[in-house]
This record gives structure tokens, sequence and C-alpha cells, in this order.
């Protein structure tokens, strides 16, 4: 057997005043998968950070086979064959996925020949179940296949313990089953033990043994996944028991006139390609659209071009006035949304919580007067959004970068949602969400329909797709390539036009 | 005549001397410029090093009698530099192209200072290689007689693009440049991988400035740099951050550089001076033309945050 046991002694991990963790204890058994389960913000990425030894905790014991170690540098969990995919990626842009694995072994090389490194890594990742090109840039792959490359960079890096942060929240359903099934088979081989951190609780059902519930840092709830229905678990994250889901307000029927029009938009890709090919769509007031498709099929270019962050050609045209992006237009016509990686595209990292609050509304009445900022309403309005959207985070002034993922994602859900929205644009808004935050959000996109404003909902997710649109649009290789009403929509159909084995 | 025999050759032979004898510091400053960026930081003191290589190796050739020796002595000038560079950046807040603009003060100013004495005495200069003894022409000799450091640029070029592709430390340079969150993830030391860069970067520029004083123009004095130090920066984005594009680009601007002088060898003689700007023109409307907002380039480092 090789796999090893790791157990986690009375970890604790403090930012500054904020105890990220507190007093933790995890215990990985040898050969499963044991899953962390947590609210936004409950330290789970911190936990498996020091863990990895990219944190350094103020407290705390690791043991690998019951032998204490200290890490001090992700090198040392190398050595013990611990590796991590970080739920930001974490792959060198500008080089190849070959030049990725070979800079990320033990040992860097001193002479490399590609040729005969090429046909090892092709030897090697030909046992995966998964195909990833090993000549192409990371930067020109999606984002699925991104991830992709980061677990078959620690499959072939011949890990032991194997950190999976939030792996399948940019996968389809069938990847995310190819990669963690391929997991499940080597745990269950006594190959490997793995941690697994996911939001969704029926991957965890499906591929976990051991579950352990984080909450505010500290470690509330751990036993077998069998032992343990959802509502326990729902119960142990939040605190309290859940109550029913919310019921989502009656749709009323979309009235006539429409908000979004766009017309034979052209689009280039990163790599000077056409990504969005002759693209026609329109969205009706009080009515959400939604755009199905894998990721990588142009709806990340379709996104950027509509808020002007990409050159483009055709037209798009918003309540009747041709819409170019500017700020002008944005707040004169009511187009907010929610971006890809909000973190890099809606937000400044290094600017405060505050201050990225008040990025759409800075230059307006009451937070500036004249010329000058006025920090007294700012930080008001930031507590009022804070508050009402429930964003975790160290403090008001805290830079954007030290909130968890799905706190960045409230923080600009926040901040996008309580303007006058006419027209809604988001991409996957829930991704890296917990279940409150998710269910929370779609009341708000409902609710935002219902008080009039056209929604373009773009997600990888059918089903959360199939439960919100009035309106589904099928988007494949940059085309809109089938289109239903959400009633009468069959998602096998869906599907295989998504897959693009079906043409328009 | 001789001169007449070769006629019309006379120019592009002029031309292509003065492309090699120009464009050799922009090779050296310029893949050290690229070396130094490639780890996620702008040097821009190159200048001040320049200038300081060209004085330390003028000076310890005087006193050595060793032209080589003052190569070595302006390479570790520009190392220390590098050095002085990379560790004030590393400090938290402080930013490299501040830090790079007054070093190209102090870097100057200290040349001038221990430069002072220099000024008046002959050092022994570079030697050179002579591809022209096949020819009885004497402009053909002239362009022919390349100096040694010339074919070290074109070797060290290719070895940089070995080094960047083919080893493992060159990955791990390219690695701490463009993401430095993958540098930390995979262990890298990445303070220490920069401040070495940039000590390369330093070495690199001192033996380009060593160039100028110990071979062409071949003397010490102040006005001797002409801002090669900055435009290798430009040179480099030019060059898309590939070292063999950085030679392509440096012979470009030498022999740009060398139009107006050229130009007067034939006795055109007007507009001297505006052939004289030409590599600046040039500069500028390269940069023009190559920045393009729909391909953003592909190997500049992330970590400059060049790019959107
Ligand atoms: N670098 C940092 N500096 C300061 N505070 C931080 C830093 N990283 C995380 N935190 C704080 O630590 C707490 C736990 O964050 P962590 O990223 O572990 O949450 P998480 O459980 O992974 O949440 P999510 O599901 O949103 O990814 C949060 O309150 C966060 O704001
Ligand atoms: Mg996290």
């Amino acid at each position: 057997m090789t796999a090893p046991q790791v157990e986690l002694l009375n970890m604790t991990k403090r930012f500054g005043a904020n105890l990220a963790l507190n007093n933790v204890s995890l215990l990985i058994r040898s050969g499963t998968v044991h899953a962390l389960l947590g609210e936004n913000g409950a330290g789970k990425s911190t936990l498996v950070k020091c863990l990895v030894g990219f944190y350094h905790p103020e407290n705390g014991h690791i043991q690998v086979n019951g032998r204490e170690h200290r890490l001090n540098s992700p090198k040392d969990a190398d050595a013990l064959g611990i590796g991590m995919v970080y739920q930001h990626f974490t792959l060198v842009p500008s080089m190849t996925v070959a030049q990725n694995l070979v800079v990320s072994g033990a040992r860097l090389p001193a002479y490399i020949n590609w040729q005969s490194e090429l046909k090892r890594l092709t030897e090697v990742t030909k046992k995966l179940p998964f195909h990833v090109p090993l000549d192409v840039r990371v930067s020109q792959l999606s984002a699925g296949e991104k991830q992709k490359a980061e677990i078959v960079k620690q499959l072939y890096l011949g890990r032991k313990l194997l950190i999976l942060d939030e792996p399948t929240s940019v996968l389809t359903p069938a990847e995310a089953d190819e990669v963690l099934g391929y997991v499940r088979s080597l745990t269950r081989a006594g190959e490997l033990s793995a941690v697994l951190i996911s939001h969704k609780f029926h991957e965890v059902r499906r591929y976990a043994d051991d579950v352990t519930v984080l909450r505010r840092g500290a470690s509330v709830r751990t036993g077998a996944v069998a032992d343990l229905s959802d509502d326990a678990l729902a119960e142990a994250m939040i605190g309290e028991p859940v109550s029913k889901m919310v019921q989502h307000a009656p749709k009323s029927p979309p009235k006539p006139n429409i908000v979004l029009s766009i017309k034979d938009l052209c689009v280039n890709g990163d790599n000077g390609l056409p990504a969005v090919k002759d693209l026609s769509l329109a969205v009706r007031e009080g009515e959400i659209a939604g755009i199905a498709g894998v990721s990588g099929n142009g709806q990340l270019e379709l996104v950027e071009a509509m808020m002007g962050q990409r050159d483009r050609n055709g037209t798009i045209t918003v309540s009747g006035s041709s819409f170019n992006g500017t700020r002008k237009e944005i707040a004169r016509l009511g187009v907010y949304g929610l971006p890809q990686e909000p973190l890099k595209n809606a937000c400044i990292d290094r600017m405060s919580l505050a201050e990225n609050l008040a990025l759409r509304n800075f230059d307006r009445a009451p937070l500036c007067r004249g010329i000058a900022m006025n920090y007294g309403a700012l930080a008001v309005q930031a507590e009022r959004l804070v508050a009402q959207f429930r964003v975790k985070a160290p403090g008001l002034t805290a830079s954007m970068n030290a909130l968890s993922g799905g706190n960045v994602q409230r923080a600009v859900l926040a901040r996008e949602l309580t303007q006058d929205v006419r027209l809604l644009i988001a991409s996957n808004p829930t991704f890296g969400l917990d279940f409150v935050a998710c269910e929370e959000t779609y009341r708000r996109i409902v609710e935002a329909r219902n008080g009039g404003a056209a929604v373009l909902l773009i997600s990888e997710d059918l089903d959360e797709l199939l439960g919100l649109v009035d309106r589904v649009l099928v988007m494949s290789a940059g085309r809109i390539v089938h289109e239903v009403l959400a009633d009468c929509a069959d998602k096998r159909v869906i599907g295989k036009y998504m897959a693009g084995m079906k043409a328009a | 005549m001789d001169v007449t025999s070769i006629g019309w050759l006379t120019l592009p032979l002029a031309i292509l001397g003065g492309a090699i004898r120009v464009s050799t510091p922009f090779i050296f400053v310029s893949i050290g410029e690229l070396i130094t960026e490639k780890s996620g930081r702008i040097n821009l003191g190159l200048e001040g090093t320049l200038m300081l290589g060209a004085m330390a190796g003028y000076g310890v050739s005087y006193l050595s009698g060793s032209p080589w020796l003052g190569v070595l002595a302006a390479g570790l000038a520009g190392t220390a530099f590098g050095l002085v560079h990379g560790l004030l950046c590393s400090v938290k807040r402080v930013n490299d192209t501040a830090i790079g603009i007054s070093l190209i003060v102090l870097g100057t100013g200290l040349a001038f200072f221990f430069g002072k004495p220099l000024i008046e005495p002959k050092a022994p200069a570079l030697p050179s290689i002579s591809l022209g003894f096949w020819s009885s022409v004497p402009q053909v000799r002239a362009a022919s007689d390349v100096n040694a450091l010339f074919f070290v640029g074109i070797l060290l070029a290719f070895a940089v693009y070995v080094f960047l592709n083919r080893t493992g430390w060159g990955l791990m340079l390219r690695t701490v440049g463009d993401s430095e969150d993958a540098a930390r993830a995979l262990g890298f030391p990445v303070l220490r991988v920069r401040i070495l860069a940039t000590m390369a970067g330093g070495f690199l520029a001192g033996i380009g400035g060593s160039f100028l004083s110990l071979s062409y123009p071949g003397s010490w004095s102040e006005g001797l740099s002409s801002g090669q130090g900055i435009m290798a920066v430009a040179l480099v984005i030019f060059a898309r951050w590939r070292s063999i594009n950085a030679l392509g680009a440096s012979l470009l601007f030498g022999g740009a550089g060398a139009l107006g002088p050229a130009l007067q060898g034939v006795g055109v003689t007007g507009y001297y001076y505006l052939f004289n700007a030409a590599p600046y023109i040039l500069t500028l409307a390269i940069m023009v033309a190559s920045t393009s907002r729909a391909a953003p380039f592909a190997d500049a480092p992330g970590e400059l945050k060049l790019h959107r």
C-alpha cells in the first residue's frame, strides 16, 4: 500500500486579527477521498494551503504515516508526495503544457531534449483517461482544459496525497466525472489518498469516503459520508437548521420590447482566430435568456465584446441605442453584470473591499462632492452592501485579494445588483459559491427579472440554467446553434447541441 | 581610383560596418534587459550601468594594460549595480521603475566622478578580427574589421535562447517572471531568482558599456552613451522577449544608427542630424506599429503587467 495516512492536528492560522483556522484537526485515512465542506470563507483553502507548506500555521502539527513533518515550503510537501490543485490556476500562462510539466518536476533538469521529453510525456499522459494537448500554450487553453492540465500535472508528478480545491467548478459534469472518477479509482486501488473541496453535495456523496465540515475556521462535524445526510451536512455548514428552499416568485410573461439586441457579431479570440461568428440574439424586458455551452465555445469572448473589453464587428444595441461599454452608456442604459474570473475582470485586486464596492458610483453623489471623494459615504455604502449580501471579509479596508474566492463573487454581485439594472449579463454567477449563496443569487437574478430587467445568463451548468431561465440558447463553436423555450427544453437534445453533434 | 571602382557598394559597406559597430552594445544591453524582464522586473537603470561599465572598463584597461580585464571589470561593476537594483526592489512596496530611474542618475554620476582622470589617458583597446584580408579595397577591409565582442554577442543570443527554452533553470526563470503565484506554488525562491536575473542583466549591460569605451568610439568621455541603455528596453519589447529577435533588432538599430555617418562618408552631408535621429524615429515607429490591442504579446512576462 503506498497511499499515505495524513493527519493534521490543532491547526491555527491567523491573518492579522482574523482567525482563519481555529484549532482544526483532520484525519485523512490511507486510500480514501476526504471531502471538505464549508461556507465561503470558512477556511477550507487556508487549511489545505497549510498542508502544502504555502501558508505557515501559527500552531499545529502535520503527521504523515504517523511521523511528524514540518512543511516550510511547497518543495517540502513535494518531497513527501503531497500536491495540490489550487482554486485559482497556477499554471504558467506563457509556457506550453509540456514545459509546465517539466518545470514542476522535483528536480529541474539541466538540459532538456524536447524530442525525447515530449515522447516520454506522451507515454505517461496516455495512460490517463482524459486528454490535454501538450504543445499548446496554457494561455490558449479553455478553463476546463486548464483545470485538466493542472490535474494531469499532479498525477504526472506521482502524488501520493492529492488535494483538489474546487476542481470541478469549470468542468462539465461529464468531465468532472472523468476526473473525479479516475481519482476515485486510484484511491480504491490504494495508490492515492485525496482531499476534495467542493460546494456540490452530490459530488461529495458520490466520490468521497469521509467528510469534514468547517464553519468560521473551526471543524464542526466529521465522519463517514454514508452516515451523514445532506440536511445534517448543510446544517453543520451554516450552524442552524436549513429552512426549505425559497420558492422563486412566479414568472410573469416577458414584455414585448427588446432590451438587448446583438446583430452579426464577430469577435476574435486571444489567438487571433474568430471565436464568435455572426452571432445574433435578442433579450426582452422581463426575460432571462440563458446561453448554454461547454466552456471555450466563445462565451468569454462574447461577454468581453459586449462589455467593450474586446474589439468586435457587428452591432450591439441596448434599449435601442448603440452600446460600446463606456462608463456613460453603462450608467445611462443600466447595464451591469458579473464577468468570469471576477477578481481579474471586475475588481482591482490591490484596492480595498470598500473601494471595489464603489467602482460603479464613486463619481456620483453622495460618494463624491465636486472632485473630492466622500470616504464617509463610501464606508457607509460598503457596510450596507456587505451586510446585505453577507460578504465575509477581514474588514472593509482589507485588500480585495485577501477575500476568499466565494466572497469576491458576493462582493461583485452586491455592487452590480444594487444598481438600477435594466440589463444584467452574468457569466457563471454561482461558480464557487456555497449552497446558501447560490440560492440567494438565484433569487436576486429572478428578482431583477421580475423588476423588469432583461437578463442574459451564461452558464456551463445546464441544471442551473434550466431551473432559472425562460429561454435557452445553445452556443457551440462561436454560434448559437439551438434555441428553445425553457418549458419545452429537452436536456438530452441540448446536450447534443452543446457537444457540437448537431448543427443548426 | 579605388572608391569609384567599388562605386555603389561604398554606401552599403559603410552601413554594414557601422551597423556591426553600433549594434554591439545594443546586443549586450538588450539581452541583459531581456533576462531581467523574463524574471518579472524592469531595470531602467541599465543606462547608468552602461556608463559605469564604460568607465570601469576603460579605467581597468588603462591601469592593467589588458582590455579584456577591463571588460571583466565592467561586467562586475554592472553586476554590483544589478545587485543593488535587485535588493532594493525586493523591499515591499518599492517600485522597480522608480529605482531604475534613480540608478540611471547614480550610475552616470558615479561614472563621471571616477572618470574625470580618465578623459586624458589612452587605454589599450579591444582587438578586432580582420575578415577583409581577401580584398585589396580599403573600404571592404574597413567594413570587415569586426570587433571580437560582436561575435561574443551573437553566441550570447543563441546561448540565452537555449537557456530559456531548454534548461530547467531557464524554465524556472520564466515561471517566476510569468506568474508569481505559480512560482510560489512550486516552491521556487522568487526573490532570489529575480535578484540573480537582475545581476546577470547588469553584468551584460556593463560589458556593453565597456565596448563603448574600449572599441567604438573607443575612449572615455562623458557624452559616450547616447541612450543605448534606455533604448534597450524598447528593443526588448520590439523583440517580443526573444533573444534571437533581440539580436536582429540590435542589428537593425545599429544599421539605422550608422546611416548618418555613412551618408556623410559618401558626401551626402545635408540632413546629417536628421539621419542621426534615425534610430530614435525607428524606435517610435516600431513601437507604434508592433503594438496591437487585439493580440497581446504572448511572450510578455505576466508579472511585468504590461498588457491590458
Ligand atoms: N492572504 C490572506 N490575507 C488575509 N486574509 C486571508 C487571506 N487568505 C484568506 N484570508 C481570509 O481567511 C478566511 C478563510 O479563507 P479561505 O480562502 O480559506 O476560505 P474558503 O473556505 O476557501 O472559501 P471559498 O469557498 O470562498 O473558497 C477568509 O475570511 C479570508 O478572508
Ligand atoms: Mg477557497
